[in-house]
């Protein structure tokens, strides 16, 4: 491996960060212009959302099954096991569902669409592509950046539901809570700030999955290994990426929104 | 067979015209501080074939990328069917691209596509008739003799073939300039054999401008010396009175520069040691 002096790297990093803007700028711009490949979205839709939904469902369950049960102990320390409907609820909807869902698609989907990506750019199908005529951003990166966007938001809601489920099932069997009280107590302490800092999370993440991918997918070079490095990088970046942005994001909304 | 894009307009073997299709002034570009080509100068006229030879790494493809605007040279001007290359955006370059035609040295074919949609690429792209892109893609594939694969995906097909595949999604939309890079690296005699008969017939029956970047001499020279018989539908010597091929040139690139641009006959009369031992 060659070494690289500090000013170098300084230099290729800030060049990456511009590049990545670049891309992610260029993806957004592209949904408004013409060609729009519907057909491709949906493709990709298909493919990260529906292909997403097992494991985003059982992360989801055991995440909220575990809530309830870890919870539950230090609840019961002061008499308030009632509660436990209400804290399930409010760390699934604001925080867990939307990372554990970001998490779990990012380690399918941007390592997928990197691998993906990366293989047409060593290979040439790229610059295939584009001597063409066609824009491989437009053709490429925009459908995935909506696709995962959107599914994301999905995937999400649906993250939440089962969360709570799984709550539900460690309260009603293994605590012996009452279920009209744990779905009461679940229902009711949600309030609009919490649900709308849990439904505006999976766009962010949805987005940076996608764009992160696309990026490390059309920078890749260096045959396979390089496509085997631009996967690893891709899932790697998009997680601690994901992980960041939740925590500013829910900083910001708390100040904005006085949600305590 | 042989009745596909154009009819002929011009007899085989008259010089090519003296509009210019493609015209390099003073092109350098640098990778990682090396120059790659430095302050290079050519043109490319309507109907001409021009070999683009050098050794390894002496930036023959670099110049086709750069006559398709992928890359963007770091000096002089790029004029490519009267456009400023390099001065366009990328939105631009794609209408320009669209009556141009590439063959990448490892086809490039996309692999998740079949025979049939990698073809049709670029008319399915401009949303054209389904009638007419299935009549186009068949036309395509009789040209290069590769109907039979229209539903297979090029994993299955050979490297030769998939060359083929390479040039029938080239040429499907009549092209007016063609760029091939290496078409016959890593192919045996007998295939490469093959891929310079489509290239001579794409010259003498459609008289497409093209620009082909090779090291292997013998193609070459196959290339300079042979023409296409419409009639028989094969590639044939010329005659001894008459046995190179006006439209065929040759441009050699050394150390970053050209150092020989020209015809057949000024080749041979070259005196440059290193042209003759290139060639020796």
């Amino acid at each position: 491996m060659e070494i690289r002096t500090p000013s170098e790297l300084a230099m290729e990093t800030v060049l990456s960060v511009q590049e990545y803007t670049i891309l992610s700028w260029e993806a957004v711009l592209n949904i408004f212009r013409k060609p729009r490949y519907l057909a491709d979205t949906l493709l990709q839709a298909d493919s990260i959302g529906v292909g997403s939904l097992p494991v985003v469902v059982l992360a989801g369950l055991s995440i909220g099954a575990v809530l309830a049960l870890q919870s539950s102990n230090t609840l019961q320390r002061f008499g308030s096991l009632s509660l436990t409907g209400q804290l399930v609820s409010l760390s699934m909807v604001r925080e867990l569902g939307a990372v554990i869902s970001g998490l779990m698609v990012a380690g399918r989907n941007a390592s997928g669409i990197a691998s993906e990506l990366g293989t047409m750019k060593v290979t040439e199908q790229i610059d295939a592509m584009r001597a063409l005529g066609t824009d491989p951003l437009k053709k490429l990166v925009t459908p995935r950046v909506l696709a995962a966007t959107i599914m994301l938001f999905f995937l999400t809601i649906i993250a939440d539901l089962v969360g709570l489920a799984g709550g539900w099932l460690v309260s009603r069997f293994a605590l012996g809570l009452d279920s009209n009280q744990y779905w009461t107590t679940a229902w009711q302490s949600l309030e609009f700030p919490d649900v709308f800092m849990g439904l505006t999370k999976p766009l962010l993440f949805g987005f940076i999955i996608a764009t992160v991918g696309c990026y490390y997918g059309v920078t890749a070079k260096g045959g396979t290994q390089g496509v085997g490095r631009a996967t690893t990088q891709a899932m790697v970046s998009s997680s601690v990426m994901i992980l960041m942005v939740d925590f500013f994001y829910t900083k910001l909304l708390m100040t904005l929104m006085h949600v305590h | 067979m042989g009745t596909v894009l154009a009819t002929p307009e011009t007899a085989p073997n008259t010089p090519p015209s003296d509009e210019k299709t493609i015209v390099f002034d003073r092109v350098s570009i640098a990778f990682e501080e090396r120059a790659v080509l430095d302050s290079i100068s050519f043109e490319l006229r309507r109907g001409e074939t021009k070999m683009l030879l050098g050794i390894l790494g002496s930036g023959k493809t670099t110049i086709l990328k750069l006559a398709l605007g992928l890359i963007k040279p770091d000096s002089g001007d790029i004029y490519v069917l009267g456009e400023h290359v390099n001065e366009m955006s990328e939105d631009q370059l794609f209408e320009l691209r669209r009556k141009m035609g590439m063959v990448f040295q490892e086809s490039a074919l996309f692999d998740s596509l079949t025979v049939r949609e990698n073809v049709a690429f670029r008319l399915i792209e401009e949303g054209r008739p389904a009638e007419e892109i299935e009549r186009r893609v068949r036309e395509a594939l009789q040209f290069v003799e590769l109907e039979n694969t229209i539903d297979q995906f090029p994993g299955e097909l050979s490297g030769g073939m998939k060359r083929r595949v390479g040039i029938a999604r080239a040429i499907i939309d009549r092209p007016e300039v063609l760029l091939y890079d290496s078409p016959t690296a890593g192919l045996d005699p007998v295939t490469s054999t093959t891929i310079i008969e489509l290239l001579v017939k794409q010259r003498d029956v459609y008289h497409t401008s093209a620009l082909m970047t090779t090291h292997r001499l013998p193609d070459t020279l196959m290339m300079a010396t042979h023409y296409f018989n419409e009639k028989e539908n094969k590639m044939l010597q010329l005659p001894k009175n008459n046995s190179v091929d006006a439209r065929t040139t040759f441009l050699l690139l050394k150390d970053a520069k050209v150092i020989f641009d020209g015809t057949v006959e000024e080749l041979a009369a070259s005196r440059d040691e290193y042209i003759r031992e290139y060639f020796a």
